[in-house]
């Protein structure tokens, strides 16, 4: 694995063990972006396995499927399971002809996850958003910032956090992530 | 930090968010009709009032929406923000105080 393609592999052989907020790399899955009108929404959830949520900064989770809201008309559907081009056959046919687009982005980001007691104390060093559970409950995902990069952040568990970072932004997110760390060793 | 309240996601720090000029900026149906004046007119020229203004902005760092916006030019405060589409809400109660 060359670090160019994972340029996140190197960083997490040497990552300090935390347990109140443990990093790691997580391995390569399939992305696509689904944007399309209210017509193709539910036929794509159906065919992709996981439903497509409408209400705002929500995401679904069905199984190794995962349906992430990202704007009114913009989903990130992220499978581990399966290779990009059959999912986009899988999902095609039950959108033909209905306004949509469907691309892979597999290649665009990599993801982080981020557990512990503490896990949230340690976004908060580089992004601005309430993380309590009221304000970002478990289910919830959201584009937003961390330091000067910008990450998708879902909430898994409410101390398990997902990011999805561009793959030229990941290792300056995760240096800063583990500045964060420092603290808590 | 500024807090701003996209029509989609609620409440948000204000570094996810671009500025986009004056809202309910229409352009006209046929350009070819207007004179120069009336023309630069709806390129360049903004009301730029003190006070409060409409304007377009979008939650680059989130939903990607443009949205509009009502805020104090003075305090820098966000009277109301609503989505693209919508009328500008009447705030003349709200002018009053």
């Amino acid at each position: 694995m060359s670090d160019l393609l994972f340029p996140l592999t190197a960083l997490a052989a040497t990552a300090s063990d935390l347990p109140a907020a443990r990093l790691s790399a997580l391995p390569p899955a399939t992305r696509l972006v689904f944007r399309g009108r209210e017509s193709a929404v539910g036929p794509a959830g159906i065919a992709f396995g996981a439903e497509l949520p409408r209400q705002a900064c929500r995401f679904k989770r069905s199984g190794d499927r995962l349906a992430a809201w990202l704007g009114p008309d913009e989903w990130l559907l992220i499978a581990e399971d399966a290779d990009p081009a059959a999912l986009i056959a899988e999902i095609e046919p039950a959108v033909f002809g209905l306004p949509h687009a469907l691309v892979d982005v597999s290649s665009r980001s990599l993801g982080i996850a981020l557990e512990g007691p503490r896990a949230a104390y340690v976004l908060n060093q580089g992004c601005p958003l309430d993380l309590s559970e009221a304000a970002f409950p478990v289910g919830m995902v959201t584009r937003t910032v961390f330091g000067k990069a910008e990450i998708v952040l879902l909430r898994e568990t409410p101390e398990r956090f997902r990011l999805d970072v561009w793959r030229s932004f990941a290792p300056y997110v995760w240096g800063l992530l583990e500045e964060a760390r420092r603290e808590l060793a | 930090m500024l807090i701003i309240s996209c029509p989609w996601c609620g409440e948000r720090p204000e570094i996810e968010f671009v500025y986009g000029g004056e809202a309910h900026i229409a352009r006209p149906a046929d350009p070819s009709a207007l004179s120069d004046q009336e023309w630069a007119d709806f390129l360049y020229n903004r009301t730029n009032p003190k006070g409060t203004h409409a304007e377009r902005w979008r939650h680059i760092h989130g939903c990607g929406r443009f949205f509009n916006a009502v805020r104090d030019t003075v305090s820098d405060f966000f009277v109301a923000t609503y989505k693209p589409g919508e009328p500008r809400p009447d705030l003349s109660q709200d002018d009053a105080k």
